[in-house]
């Protein structure tokens, strides 16, 4: 288990902030993470961050002041925010620096991404032929799921309705209003079998988060939450991933599922130790398949979870207690810090009306993204 | 009626068409397309089997963006899926000649092509699909 506490943690709203770059954004939420902390940038020793789309990260120096700390630039597609911070705290537990800074931020157009083939070393065919869509990705995976482990619709609406209920009681949230099962349900299908209501949307937002040794934890006495694990890693054979003009016949597992189990590992506990969950739900149905790969239920048993509303808030493991993506928005660099921000606000019990109960001790989150990558983050108080 | 692949090489058009992908030579892996470049060294290319199972599929429901999307400006939502070549791989294709409602994993297909767009110079751009395979309904 690591010695590497979150000492302060700051965001900047996610949705749309016409006006604010995404740097500017960056900048806001190291302002509020270094506030939250009780400390200055002068007494940063390094900085990690990134993010897809918005810039370098490291000409955020520039606002923030000329201290010549090193400042390293990620880009690692959803995991940017995760690699982040798997690289900061490695820097601490190298025992190289006690006191340092990852961040994560991004500020997308509207409407789908759009990437372009030979950026993930595909034909140009690919793309002309329409297939470089993320969106048709997620469907196909899911559709796949749901009729081997019987999955129905239905408990797609659940989770997109729970994730706009959450996302009403969060203020840092973009969707602000609850959205009933049967609207969810009814909408224009996006990428069958999911309806627009089911998708996140590209958007923007920003989060840091200041990270200390334990000696400098205790020094700065502020409540600290403890990094136990963070795991990240890349795809294994046989893995089900976008952008992919084929598959092979047989089937593996995932960048996800071993991100969790070296996590667990790590942090020497398991599953059913976690007390709140933040899971990747780039669309519902992505929560629901992952809850089984982060090993929280078997393949299948999802269908009961959710019937049975044992993901919300008030339920045995709330998951993405601030509405996810699906509430928040996905601005790539910053979705990943996002969770664990929640997380760190849940532990400290602050976070009003969508607060777990219990006194939560443990928290895990989860980041999945193209072209097959996983990050995967437990903590606890 | 001039015709072209919407890939110089992807597939082999007419009456029987058939994917090119490629085998590994170490490994005996197949893949679809057949690599290019750096990898092409490492493949052989192989036929691939014209007829499959349904492994899972979609609905575009919305024109994607262009670039990279060259098809037509008027958009009809499609069908697409993953289809399992026995023995070989699943490959991602289009999916015609079927009722969206009536698409279902595991149904019989085979490869076929059809009209994706029109050069400048009135050539009609082919891409492949596959359709319900009638010999062996499911």
């Amino acid at each position: 288990m690591s010695d590497v506490w979150i000492v302060g943690a700051g965001i900047h709203r996610f949705g749309r902030t016409e006006g604010r770059s995404g740097l500017d954004m960056g900048v806001a939420a190291i302002r509020a993470a270094l506030t939250d902390a009780g400390v200055d940038w002068a007494d940063m020793q390094f900085a990690f961050g990134g993010s897809d789309a918005s810039g370098n990260a490291d000409t955020m120096v520039g606002r923030l002041g000329l201290t010549g700390l090193p400042f390293i630039n990620v880009r690692n597609g959803c995991a940017t925010g995760g690699s982040a911070l798997t690289a900061a705290t490695g820097e601490i537990t190298a025992g190289r620096y006690d006191l340092g800074i990852a961040v994560g931020f991004d500020k997308h157009p509207r409407g789908a991404f759009d990437p372009m083939p030979s950026d993930w070393g595909l034909p140009d065919w690919y793309g002309a032929a329409g297939f470089m869509l993320t969106t048709q990705f997620f469907a196909m995976k899911l559709a796949r799921y749901m009729d081997e482990y019987g999955i129905s619709t239905r408990t797609l609406g659940r989770v997109a309705e729970k994730s706009f209920l959450n996302g009403s009681l969060t203020e840092h949230a973009w969707r602000r209003d609850p959205v009933d099962i049967e609207t969810i349900l009814a909408a224009p299908m996006v990428s069958d079998p999911l309806t627009k209501f089911m998708f996140c949307s590209p958007a923007e937002g920003a989060v840091a988060l200041v990270l200390a040794s334990g000696a400098r934890a205790r020094a700065l006495g502020a409540p600290a939450i403890r990094l136990d694990a963070i795991a990240m890693r890349t795809r294994p054979p046989g893995s089900f991933e976008v952008f992919s003009p084929c598959l092979d016949l047989e089937r593996g597992g995932s960048a996800t599922r071993i991100a969790s189990r070296d996590a667990f590992e790590a942090a020497g506990i398991g599953p059913q130790d976690i007390d709140v969950a933040q899971l990747q739900d780039t669309e519902a149905g992505a929560e629901i398949m992952h809850m089984a790969e982060n090993g929280f239920c078997r393949d299948g048993e999802q269908e009961a979870w959710l019937a049975e509303g044992r993901t919300r808030l008030d339920g045995r493991l709330p998951v993405n207690t601030d509405g996810g993506c699906i509430a928040c928005g996905e601005p790539i660099g910053a979705s990943g810090l996002r969770q664990v921000y929640e997380n760190v606000m849940q532990l400290r019990g602050a976070c009003g009306a969508r607060q777990v109960g219990g006194a939560p001790r443990t928290a895990y989150s989860h980041v999945y993204g193209a072209p097959g990558v996983s990050a995967v983050a437990i903590l606890s108080r | 009626m001039n015709t072209r692949p919407i890939a110089a090489g992807l597939f082999d058009e007419g009456a029987s068409p058939r994917l090119r992908g490629g085998r590994h030579r170490q490994t005996g892996r197949f893949v679809f397309p057949c690599p290019q470049g750096g990898e092409r060294d490492s493949y052989d290319e192989v036929r691939l089997a014209s007829t499959g199972t349904l492994w899972s599929w979609t609905i575009q429901r919305f024109r994607p963006k262009s670039p990279p999307y060259t098809g037509p400006e008027a958009f009809e939502p499609f069908a697409l899926g993953y289809v399992a070549l026995a023995g070989q791989t699943i490959v991602e294709a289009r999916l015609t000649g079927m009722a969206f409602d009536a698409i279902r994993i595991g149904m019989a297909l085979r490869l076929t092509t059809l009209p994706f767009a029109t050069d400048p110079d009135g050539t009609t751009v082919l891409i492949y699909a596959f359709e319900p395979d009638g010999d062996r309904a499911s």
